[in-house]
């Protein structure tokens, strides 16, 4: 069991392992995720889709660190963002193919992560929060100012490019499905580090970390390198994003992305493998919904925050896990 | 007393002085901050709105009952104080047996509706609040011209932060407080009403974020996001002070709003990332703050 009033999920009685340190259970759930996003083009805007898909890797980054780690981030916007900008600039400007571009991402926000990392793991809990969303803000200070972001316009017209130099991706669905790739491989990772010995000692870190220490673990080895592998794919995502729209903004450095994607993991479920995945979809829909009407879409996003820290600390996945009495 | 380093006298006095400003709302907002944290174990992510809030209300207070600043300074602490103490009581005395960082994900939420609000209700741009006529016009120093309403925000900062220091440090009430902030079981042991002091203490430290508003409001336009680009800020000189201690973060924040100043004359491209980056040095080499106790 995890910790009263911690952030980890609930683990219920053992369930074997069948596949790839997927539980029965994990295993159908994943079916029907990967049925989905398969069947959903047909169906769905795929545009609207990968917005889904980028913003469930970037989800699924930071509960790594807040669900296995116990570490809140608060400033994710910071590698999110600059590894859309950093896609962007090589797609755009260096005329890179887009996997490369995404690749350049990823290392940015890895890299961002690791100077970041380094600094903030000095501090615990509360602090550790704040230094994280103190050094995004600083990240976008430096966004607003630095030429190669384009300011306030941030990069526009990024091109699609061709995957690989042969696949012309100005196709939505020959996007969408590339877009799918790259969050399924994401997604397939951080279940491979939660699940490895690695991710094991992550687990004790977050429920006790002096313990841990006291078993002979550099705690904070292992807590900087949990905070590179969740930056490195905020980048990714924040990469993806930027080729799918062809736009890098300042919006995704700023610390409102910072709080929507607490907000997308609170919603579906921190420490949950699904949970972020679930979450991201329900917050993107609301947000396509409800665009209309402008501040609205704040107010409401406070009170589910509200509503979930009061009421709702399982998030929809863990809910439904403890309602069948299973991980998720 | 021309120049000064090759920097033009006045120009060098003026940064100075809105660092001493800036200063003053680093250290008032940052002071609230400590104190709740103190006592709550909260870090109250709603203070930038409730600074907001106190500007809002003094300007209503002004637009639709005729109510000028010298009120406003009085009556807009109490309401949004008021407004605290409701949020302690019926939401965040729920959070305080879970992780803290519950109410850190809490009080972000409610910031979030009450910004919201705010900008659906006055839109995006800013509102105006004159200076009231007592404290117009400027002072002649002989080497630069002082706006007298900057220097009275610098001095009733001050002053503000020494009587708070005075009550927490010098009183009966505040020595209930330091030692429901080491020992809460032990002091309600003694028959002392801890949770009535948490709901208190919570209300204090929002009119201080409320009072700063009102003297805010005359310098920066009114509008809904000044408090949260300002609250990150602050977050920084919190960690670079420590919360530990109360003269910590009065020094620290005047400090580093006068740093900020002198950044804007000799670097003004880094004056805005200059705090965080200071924060990140202070990291480096003492990781529990300046005043912290590790």
């Amino acid at each position: 069991m995890a910790a009263p009033g911690g952030f980890g999920g609930t683990d219920f009685k053992h369930e074997d392992e069948v596949v790839l340190g997927f539980t029965k259970s994990q295993l159908l759930a994943f079916g029907v995720m990967v049925a989905f996003f398969v069947v959903a083009p047909f169906f769905l805007y795929p545009v609207f889709l990968m917005k889904v898909l980028c913003f469930a890797l970037f989800a699924c980054a930071f509960n790594l660190l807040i669900g296995y780690v116990g570490l809140l981030s608060f400033g994710h916007a910071a590698y999110f963002g600059m590894g859309g900008y950093l896609a962007g600039h090589a797609a755009k400007v260096w005329g890179f193919t887009p996997e490369i571009a995404i690749l350049i991402g990823g290392a940015v926000g890895g890299l961002l992560g690791l100077v970041f990392g380094w600094i903030a793991i000095r501090r615990q809990g509360i602090y550790f929060a704040m230094i994280t969303l103190a050094l995004a803000q600083m990240v976008y200070f430096f966004c607003l100012q630095a030429p190669f972001t384009g300011g306030e316009d941030g990069i526009q017209a990024i091109p699609r490019g061709s995957l690989f130099g042969a696949i012309p991706l100005g196709n939505d669905m020959a996007m969408y499905w590339t877009t799918a790739g790259v969050f399924l491989i994401g997604f397939l990772l951080i279940h491979r580090i939660v699940h490895s010995p690695f991710g094991m000692v992550l687990k004790s870190i977050r429920e006790n970390e002096p313990r841990a220490t006291s078993l002979g673990y550099r705690t904070d080895d292992y807590k900087l390198m949990a905070f590179v592998l969740s930056a490195t794919l905020a980048g990714v995502a924040g990469g993806t994003k930027s080729i799918v729209f062809g736009i890098a903004t300042l919006t995704d450095v700023f610390w409102t992305m910072s709080g929507e994607v607490v907000l997308m993991s609170l919603v579906g479920g921190l420490g949950t493998i699904f949970g972020p995945v679930v979450g991201a979809a329900v917050i993107i829909t609301m947000q396509n919904y409800l665009a209309e009407f402008g501040a609205w879409v704040t107010v409401i996003q406070g009170a589910i925050f509200v509503l979930c820290v009061l009421a709702f600390r399982r998030g929809i996945v863990g809910e439904i896990g403890n309602w069948l009495r299973v991980r998720l | 007393m021309d120049e000064i380093f090759g920097i033009p006298a006045p120009l060098l006095f003026g940064q100075l002085l809105l660092g001493l400003i800036n200063g003053a709302f680093y250290a008032l907002l940052s002071l609230g901050l400590a104190v709740i944290f103190g006592m709550l174990n909260v870090i109250n992510f709603t203070h930038g709105a409730q600074f907001m809030l106190g500007a809002f209300v003094a300007w209503a207070l002004l637009s639709f009952l005729g109510l000028g600043y010298w009120w406003a300074l009085l009556l807009a602490p109490l309401i949004v104080g008021a407004f605290g103490v409701l949020l302690e009581r019926t939401m965040i005395s729920r959070l305080y047996k879970l992780d803290h960082l519950y109410g850190l994900l809490l009080t972000f939420g409610v910031g979030l509706i009450v910004e919201g609000l705010v900008r659906n209700e006055f839109g995006s741009s800013g509102l105006p609040y004159r200076i009231p006529a007592e404290l117009q016009g400027s002072w002649d120093l002989g080497f630069m011209f002082m706006p007298i309403y900057r220097g009275w925000v610098v001095v009733v900062a001050i002053v503000a932060c020494l009587a708070t220091w005075l009550v927490i440090e010098k009183t009966k009430i505040g020595s209930y407080l330091r030692a429901a902030t080491e020992n809460p079981a032990l002091v309600q042991a003694f028959g002392i009403n801890v949770p009535l002091m948490m709901t208190l203490t919570y209300g204090a430290g929002v009119a201080l974020a409320a009072f700063a508003g009102v003297l805010a409001a005359p310098i920066y336009s009114v509008n809904p996001q000044m408090g949260a680009n300002l609250i990150i800020i602050v977050f920084a000189v919190v960690v670079i002070g420590g919360m530990g201690s109360i003269l910590g973060s009065v020094v620290t924040g005047f400090g580093l709003g006068i740093i900020e100043g002198l950044t804007k004359v000799f670097w003004p491209e880094a004056s805005a990332t200059v705090i965080f980056v200071v924060m990140a040095i202070v990291l480096l080499t003492r990781p529990a703050g300046l005043f912290g106790r590790a």
